[in-house]
């Protein structure tokens, strides 16, 4: 007799226990744990970015000053990878082989498995010779992107750069990834929403070798790129070259604005440097060149930097004066010339003077009268100093105006809490500021603040905010005009006459005589302002015709000695050349003078400060 | 009698069912597991799916010709078929084809043999026809050494072919021989040896050896049925400990907590040896045998561990107590596995939409880890339907054996139960991360005609048996 039957429900206990011990086990990991199931999603999910072609650039003539041309990056996932013959993949891709080895190491260290850029920018000729023999290298792909070209070299400063996105951005703005690209600064930064597009995402199932096996889910959760819309610019490319040229040598800035729409037609700043530079593979290297040039290649002198406007800042005393109405065409100041105090006039000529000469003399003394009387119609210095203050808003000055610029710089326009710290609370008065009037003291204005005032005596008592970007081309090349803040000053437009007709005679006759031009109403002035530190720079501003203007200019050349001699002559090589086409015979050494003068090089010749 | 003749009258078509069943859901996952766009058909035969059809028509065929043959033959050609298995065995050694480090295959015609799977039943043959010779006893010193050495020597044999898993298998019989009157306390002592194994890996020696002498203690207690006693020995060793610490600090010798606490065991098995022939407790040489027993394993687990096991087993066992994380090399199987099952959820992806599987990401997919497209396609509802199948079959097969009039059968299918059991669980857990990975098979399920044909040979004897169960078979 068998006496051991019972044993038998102890067997199928432990059958039981052990089913049950691995329904619950797989209940755990199916049902409960879900990280399993993210595992297996990024097992088999890889993300593939398709980049869209950024959108290209245009000048007010259509002319393209910005496109893309393909570009490669060669990536490689690490797991995937065989030895190969790095010396002859080196070749190829024109790459070093120690940074290809570095390049891959730290491809290894972020992922075996995802691939990682270790070439980044091939060129198209060199994508081609490596496409042909990629099938020797296991691992590596390659992907297409699109990088910036520039068919002229000009408005570096303006157009600005693509690079990659930093880390920062990424954490800020979900669209960015590391790696990305994105306008670092001028249009590109501005416009950087128009430009980029829509990155299309497609997801692909891969196998344990990473091989892509097709799509997820029939692509129902892919996205398409969508490219970057292209953008009309205000920009003259013509004109931009040509101040560029102009500006060759010098250290300084040219702003050219269209008055009657606010757009910049010129935006220069000397030294510059090739926007292409910010393209490729040396991009890094060239940047720390640029970072480290004393001059400073990379700044924008039309907007970043500010200077004191020197005799130019007359013609906003002149429109405050007309607004208080302490100004007008009948009411005269004297002048004692050298003698006269606390500011001496260094020109001979009539006295009392009204508006018109005064402005096409220049004349210190006659300003000073005008801004003292300006403080001293209220009744007390500071309300005096507040409201010409305000004026000064008003006509753009103190405060940023650009509505699509970068790094634009404020200038500056001190406040009169400014000098109650200075001096203690009314312990200063007009005299204290004098040198206000003509344009000196703690007064810093950048160029573009400059040629803007010069846009609202040519637009009679506005301006509307300068920009870059005149359009937005939609996809069906309709254009979307893009609608920029018309700023209208307080004084009456027929007070404009008056000071027209004294800048006119500034360039009539006047002290920019050089800038005459034949069957051309320009109106200007200049500037000459004292510099500690060197030569005095040298300014002007000025519009042009006189009825019905087209461009408002502001040209600044540091050290250039005094107003007429840089600034006037090239002013008005620019309005010629936009007005008339081409430069007059007679005027033609006046433009090889401009062009060949080298203030750079002498400088350094003189040893610098 | 007319229908005893009749093979098929008698037949437990139910366990025939559940064999159908799990063949063609094994089919069918194989199918799903290597399936790929260019190769559409089931019935391909250039793929795996293609094949395993064949060798379960030639599985059926096999199944038939073992039904076909009088039941007595198994039991009188029991040790024959024991003896040729074993001379394979060792010609496969000389013989046999190399794959993947172990020698363990016949090629026959395209066709390649595993001896050990045929182990398997010839083992089980022999072990019956031993075990059920009139006059047997298990208690019995001849009968540990006769049928230990029928398990040990195949089970050797297959260790020399580098095949560890197949190897372990033989283990199961234990339970069969406890079915048949094998002491409690062997198979309680083995359970004690694996828990004492995972411990020992896990925990530090100071650990356990407070575990075992609690453990002695409370089975002190327990076999004494006096809760004093027990209490005596809590106060003695505290007492021991106590007096020890306190030297330390006044003479100021320098000793390790388990230094220590070796020195108080030491002394309280001393003092229980005295104490238990003084009151001449029987128990207590039970319980002391036990403590001694506990020791010795523990301390030869470092051994076992570092000089027996083989770096990639040693690796395997550390991954799966989750003392390494090595989730890109000897984890790499099980994590990939866990992640195929983990992601079916709860009704799964859906035939043939396996993307873990599908694409490689598991190791072995269509052999040992079968299981991993079954829990990835099917999900839990599938792997809980699978398992209950399984253990349906399992306790059918305890069912039909405890129905058996003659010894050799009982015994027999015991052995059927028990060795689609082990193969069963392990294979299961080592999926899902509960048992280290060991290359053994899916019974039915996974691909491979010489796994497939092994355990429906071992089942069809069993069911042949079954159904000659009135015949007096010895």
């Amino acid at each position: 007799m068998d006496t051991y039957t019972k044993r038998q429900y102890l067997l199928i206990g432990i059958f039981c226990l052990a089913s049950v011990a691995m329904i619950i086990r797989l209940f755990y990991i199916q049902v409960i744990d879900s990280s399993y199931k993210i595992s297996a999603a990024s097992n088999v999910l890889r993300r593939q970015i398709n980049y869209p072609a950024r959108g290209l650039v245009y000048d007010r003539n259509y002319k393209l000053i910005v496109y893309n041309q393909a570009a490669y990056d060669v990536l490689v996932t690490p797991r995937e990878m065989k030895a190969f013959d790095t010396l002859s993949f080196c070749r190829i891709a024109g790459v070093d082989k120690a940074e290809l080895v570095g390049e891959i190491k730290k491809a290894r260290s972020y992922s075996l498995w995802k691939p990682s850029a270790v070439v980044k920018q091939l060129s198209a000729h060199r994508y081609a010779a490596l496409q042909e023999q990629l099938f020797k290298y296991p691992g590596f792909y390659i992907q297409a992107r699109t990088l910036r070209q520039y068919p002229a070299t000009i408005a570096s400063h303006t157009l600005g750069y693509v690079g990659e996105v930093d880390q920062k951005k990424v954490d800020e703005d979900k669209y960015y990834e590391s790696g990305d690209y994105i306008g670092k600064s001028g249009i590109e930064q501005a416009y950087e929403a128009e430009l980029r597009g829509v990155k299309g995402i497609s997801y692909m199932m891969v196998d344990v070798h990473n091989r892509v096996k097709g799509s997820f889910e029939g692509g129902k959760m892919d996205t398409a790129a969508v490219i970057g819309k292209n953008l009309i610019s205000g920009l003259h490319a013509d004109l931009q070259t040509y101040g560029e040229r102009l500006l060759a040598g010098k250290v300084g800035s040219i702003v050219a604005i269209e008055p009657a729409t606010g757009e910049i037609m010129i935006m220069a700043s000397s030294p510059s440097f090739d926007p292409g530079m910010f393209v490729g593979r040396e991009r890094t290297k060239n940047y720390l060149t640029l970072l480290n040039d004393p001059l400073k290649p990379m700044l924008n002198r039309a907007i970043t930097s500010s200077y004191p406007p020197g005799s130019t800042f007359k013609l906003a005393d002149a429109i405050i004066g007309l607004e208080e109405g302490l100004l007008g065409p009948e009411i005269r100041y004297s002048c004692s010339g050298p003698r006269t105090t606390p500011i001496k006039c260094t020109h001979n000529h009539e006295t009392p003077l009204p508006l018109v000469s005064a402005i096409r003399e220049s004349c210190n003394s006659y300003f000073f009268q005008a801004f003292r009387a300006i403080i001293n119609k209220y009744p007390t210095t500071e309300e005096g100093f507040e409201a010409w203050r305000n004026h000064l808003m008003d006509l753009g000055i103190g405060h940023r105006i650009g509505a699509d610029l970068t790094a634009e710089n404020a200038g500056n326009v001190s406040k009169g809490t400014y000098f109650d710290r200075l001096y203690g609370k009314n312990h200063w008065n007009v005299m204290t500021i004098r040198s206000f009037s003509i344009g000196q003291g703690e007064l810093l204005l950048t160029p573009l603040q400059l040629a803007n005032m010069v846009s609202i005596i040519a637009n009679k008592g506005y301006y509307i905010s300068p920009h870059m970007v005149r359009s937005i081309q939609n996809y069906d090349h309709t254009e979307r005009v893009l609608s920029f803040e018309k700023h209208v000053t307080q004084a009456n437009p027929y007070l404009f006459q008056v000071i027209a007709d004294g800048m006119e005679k500034v360039v009539d006759g006047g002290t920019a005589k050089i800038a005459k031009v034949e069957g051309i109403a320009i109106c200007g002035k200049t500037g000459t302002i004292q510099n500690p530190h060197g030569a005095a720079h040298s300014a002007f501003v000025a519009y042009a015709p006189k009825e019905d203007p087209k461009i408002a200019i502001c040209v600044y050349v540091e050290n250039g000695v005094w107003g007429a001699r840089y600034a006037a002559p090239i002013a008005s090589l620019i309005i010629e050349k936009y007005l008339n086409d081409s430069i007059a015979p007679k005027r033609k050494p006046l433009e090889a003078s401009m062009l060949s003068a080298d203030l750079i090089s002498a400088m350094h010749l003189t040893g610098g400060d | 009698m007319k229908s005893q003749n009749n093979i098929f009258l008698n037949i437990d078509w139910i366990t025939i069912l559940l064999y159908l069943v799990l063949v063609l859901m094994g089919w069918i996952n194989i199918y799903a597991a290597v399936y790929s766009d260019e190769h559409q058909s089931i019935l391909d035969i250039g793929q795996q799916y293609g094949k395993q059809m064949i060798w379960i028509c030639a599985g059926i065929f096999l199944a038939v010709c073992v039904l076909i043959v009088d039941s007595k033959f198994y039991v009188a050609f029991a040790y024959h078929i024991y003896v040729l298995i074993l001379f394979l065995l060792v010609a496969v050694l000389f013989l046999g084809r190399e794959v993947n480090g172990a020698r363990a295959w016949f090629e026959v015609g395209g066709v390649a043999l595993q001896p050990a799977e045929l182990a398997k039943f010839a083992t089980s043959l022999a072990v019956a026809k031993y075990m059920s010779q009139f006059g047997f006893k298990m208690a019995r010193t001849k009968s540990y050494i006769v049928l230990g050495t029928m398990m040990l020597l195949p089970a050797l044999l297959i260790l020399l072919q580098n095949d560890t898993g197949s190897a372990l298998v033989f283990a199961v019989f234990f339970l069969v021989f406890y079915r048949e009157g094998l002491p409690d306390v062997i198979l309680i002592g083995g359970f004690t040896a694996i828990i004492l194994f995972i411990l020992a890996l896990l925990w530090t020696q100071l650990q356990i050896l407070i575990l075992l002498i609690v453990v002695s203690l409370v089975l002190l207690i327990f076999l004494r049925q006096r809760f004093k006693d027990g209490i005596i020995g809590f106060v003695l060793v505290l007492l021991i400990y106590g007096i020890l610490f306190g030297l330390k600090n006044l003479i100021g010798f320098d000793a390790t907590p388990f230094q220590l606490m070796v020195l108080t065991s030491v002394l309280s098995v001393l003092a229980f040896i005295v104490y238990g022939l003084k009151n001449h407790i029987r128990q207590a040489w039970f319980v002391l045998l036990f403590f001694i027993f506990s020791i010795a394993i523990t301390l030869s687990v470092n051994y076992f561990y570092s000089n027996i096991l083989i770096s990639h087993q040693r690796d395997r066992v550390d991954n799966l107590l989750g003392i390494k994380n090595d989730l890109r090399g000897a984890g790499w199987n099980v994590h990939q596995s866990k992640i195929a099952i983990g992601s079916g959820g709860i009704v799964g992806k859906g035939f043939l939409k396996g993307t873990q599987t599908k694409y490689n990401f598991v190791p072995e997919q269509s052999t040992d880890f079968i299981f991993c497209t079954v829990g990835e396609e099917w999900g839990f509802l599938g792997t809980t339907v699978v398992i209950f199948l399984f253990l349906t079959l399992l306790i059918r097969m305890i069912y039909l054996a405890e129905r058996q009039r003659s010894t050799f059968s009982r015994i027999y299918g015991y052995s059927v139960a028990c060795i689609l059991f082990f193969h069963i669980v392990i294979n299961v857990s080592m999926t899902i991360g509960l048992a280290p990975v060991i290359g053994i098979p899916l019974p039915f399920f996974s691909y491979g005609g010489s796994s497939l044909w092994s355990f429906t040979v071992l089942l069809f004897i069993f069911i042949k048996l079954d159904a000659s169960r009135t015949k007096n078979l010895r």
